[in-house]
């Protein structure tokens, strides 16, 4: 028997061919950000590689490095009508823009009164593994879920991230999306997603069934968890992973139906663990489902620190497929 | 002194003055209302500083947009903002143009061009090259106008706006209404260089400071930045030399502003100035201005008659508008 022929496509080549579409079939899209166009290399990771080129330097711009100034060009022409993905480089530099963000994209429909809109998708990526410290790989998506008038999305797979970010740009509402970067050059895949290809916002996915314990993730996350799930499998435990995808709004019904199914959850998230969006899925579980569950919910997290540089303790900062594979083992024993 | 081709005539100069005398008796009303307690609501008078947006506006079209900041009630009145939605909104009931929902620092009219008001100072500019880089991509001649005020030109958003729009060449008109007080702070106090016009040259885009109370040399000043723009030669900051007559919020007395100074820009109070000057140079009589002016407070009473008699919005409310769809129950 011959060997499965080893995956090709990656996260970042789904993102490209997710923009480039999503360019080729509505005039209305628009890219903005940092080093965008080819001529600045087609964005620091290559993400939007040849859209300058293809649809032109008036579609596709490079920016000022200048955060407030690339939020507010997006939401100004998403008032005229345009569908602006704007890149904000990492994660932590949409600090430099909150205000942007939080008073001005997420609240101008409800301020208006529904005059007007902000259909943007604002795309930035984050992760540690690369030793970049502490200003360069938080993950920051439990600020933008406390808001209301954002949504959070996070995908683990090409074919989540392609549809994703097309159901992204086509809601009317703004969409940030979260990348990462030490998996955006991982292949995952064997074939790119077609162009008809959707993620709706809002949905979990259910990645693997499983009936002892119920772990609700996202992000890279997602990933080291369906390898703890298939170790967890050789020693008999059943696990259901699923991808929450969106962490904003969060899909209540799919986790709530796996949990009475299970009654066990883990939650496991890169991000610091307190205040975080676990404790957000802890407390509706327990809300609903108090009498039903077999243990407390538990919660796995980045430590209560700043992502520090030095190997041994990035690798000691957050949950890994090992750490998550132990918690499992505790949960259902 | 106009110092350019654009010289408002006696008709655009009647138009101003239409303008400045419904700003400014718009003003003295909500100041009234909100001291007689009919009505309850944050507010940032912009009394004294009239003439800016009517001169400004005199220069714009409807689709032409506007994004303004929360002492900006005079700018949108100017743009053509409607008063009975303008008052109900200020009432917070359901026939406001916002629903009630965001009040007198959100205000927002789109048909009239005005997109987006603001609470938070400096963040009109950066929104404003937006809307201008949406103008650029339809091939409009539309334009974007920025105001805020001198405060704001120290905040960084105003900085990276003026850059953006001068390396992308965008067709935004940057108006700050200097009133000489940022909050409580004078504006010497706390601004480097002598004058905001002056920054920028160092955005290469031209900067010109007006009086802004002087209807003549401010329609000049507009008119030109807008030609500019609509020709697409790029943006402009306009500088406007301006006084406000109370203090930052109803309530501030502003008694960090000297008693001498007060009182003289009280005796060059421009919309009075600009009336006067109407009739000595024959454009307007007596009789003309003062139906003009009781029209304008006929219109008053019947918004706030209109505001005060809307239903009130009910909690269920708040489920809609934050995203298109509905939050669930």
């Amino acid at each position: 028997m011959n060997a499965p022929a080893k995956p090709t496509v990656t996260i970042l080549a789904a993102l490209n061919k997710a923009l480039s579409d999503a360019c080729s079939e509505d005039e209305k899209v628009i890219l903005l950000g940092e080093d965008l166009a080819d001529p600045e290399g087609g964005g620091i990771v290559g993400v939007t590689r040849g859209l300058s080129s293809k649809f032109g330097d008036d579609r596709v711009r490079s920016t000022p490095i200048a955060e407030q100034a690339i939020m507010g060009a997006a939401i100004g022409a998403s008032l005229a009508g345009y569908k602006p993905v704007a890149e904000i480089m990492l994660m932590n530099f949409t600090t430099v823009a909150m205000d942007m963000i939080v008073n001005h994209a997420a609240k101008l429909r409800f301020m208006s009164g529904g005059q007007t809109h902000v259909p943007i998708v604002i795309r930035t990526m984050t992760g540690l593994g690369y030793g970049s410290g502490g200003q360069h790989c938080d993950y920051l998506e439990a600020w933008f879920a406390h808001v209301a008038g954002i949504k959070v999305v996070a995908a683990s797979t090409p074919e989540d991230a392609y549809g994703l970010l097309r159901s992204a740009i086509e809601d009317p509402d703004p969409v940030l999306i979260i990348e990462n970067l030490p998996t955006y050059y991982t292949p995952m895949s064997h074939e790119l997603p077609d162009s008809s290809h959707r993620v709706p916002l809002g949905k979990a996915a259910i990645q693997r069934e499983g009936s002892d314990i119920t772990v609700v993730t996202y992000a890279r996350m997602a990933n080291e968890t369906r390898n703890a799930a298939a170790k967890a499998a050789e020693a008999g435990v059943s696990v259901e992973v699923i991808d929450l995808r969106t962490i904003a709004p969060w899909d209540r019904e799919t986790v709530l139906a796996s949990v009475r199914k299970t009654g066990r959850l883990l939650i496991v998230h890169e991000a610091v663990r307190e205040h975080g969006v676990g404790a957000e899925i802890a407390a509706v579980v327990n809300e609903e489902l108090f009498g039903e569950l077999k243990m407390p919910v538990r919660r796995l997290g980045g430590a209560f620190a700043p992502v520090p540089y030095s190997k041994p303790l990035e690798d000691a900062f957050a949950p890994n497929a090992a750490r998550i594979l132990e918690c499992i083992t505790q949960c259902v024993n | 002194m106009a110092t350019n081709a654009y010289v408002p005539g006696a008709e655009t100069l009647l138009d101003i003055y239409r303008r400045t005398a419904l700003l400014k008796a718009n003003d003295e009303r909500i100041r009234k209302v909100i001291t007689s307690g009919k009505i309850a609501m944050v507010y940032y008078s912009y009394r004294g500083q009239e003439v800016v947006p009517s001169a400004l506006s005199a220069c714009l079209r409807d689709d032409d947009q506007l994004c303004t900041i929360y002492r900006g009630i005079h700018d949108m009145l100017a743009k053509g903002f409607p008063l009975k939605e303008l008052w109900a909104e200020l009432a917070g009931r359901t026939t406001g143009s916002c629903k009630g929902k965001g009040g007198p620092m959100h205000l927002t009219f789109p048909p009239k061009g005005i997109m987006v008001t603001t609470g938070i100072v400096g963040s009109s500019a950066p929104i404003a090259n937006g809307l201008g880089w949406a103008a650029q991509l339809d091939k409009s001649d539309r334009v974007a106008v920025a105001t805020f005020g001198d405060g704001a030109s120290n905040i960084g958003a105003i900085h990276e706006s003026m850059n953006l729009a001068a390396v992308w060449k965008l067709p935004v008109i940057f108006v700050c209404q200097n009133n000489l007080y940022a909050e409580h702070t004078a504006y010497k106090k706390m601004t480097g260089g002598e004058t905001i016009a002056a920054r920028a040259a160092g955005y290469g885009m031209p900067g010109i400071r007006v009086n802004g109370n002087d209807a003549v040399e401010m329609y000049a000043a507009a008119a030109e930045a807008v030609a500019r723009a609509r020709a697409g030669e790029g943006p402009t900051l306009i500088e406007a030399m301006t006084f406000r007559f109370h203090g930052h919020n109803f309530g501030d007395p502003g008694e960090y502003i000297p008693k001498e100074e007060m009182a003289a820009a009280i005796a060059n109070d421009p919309v009075p100035a600009l009336r006067a000057k109407l009739i000595a140079d024959g454009i307007a009589t007596e009789i003309q201005l003062a139906s003009i002016e009781a029209a304008i407070e006929a219109e008053i009473d019947e918004a706030v008659e209109f505001a005060v008699s809307s239903p009130w919005p009910v909690a269920d409310d708040l489920r809609f508008d934050v995203f298109a769809e509905e939050i669930a129950r």
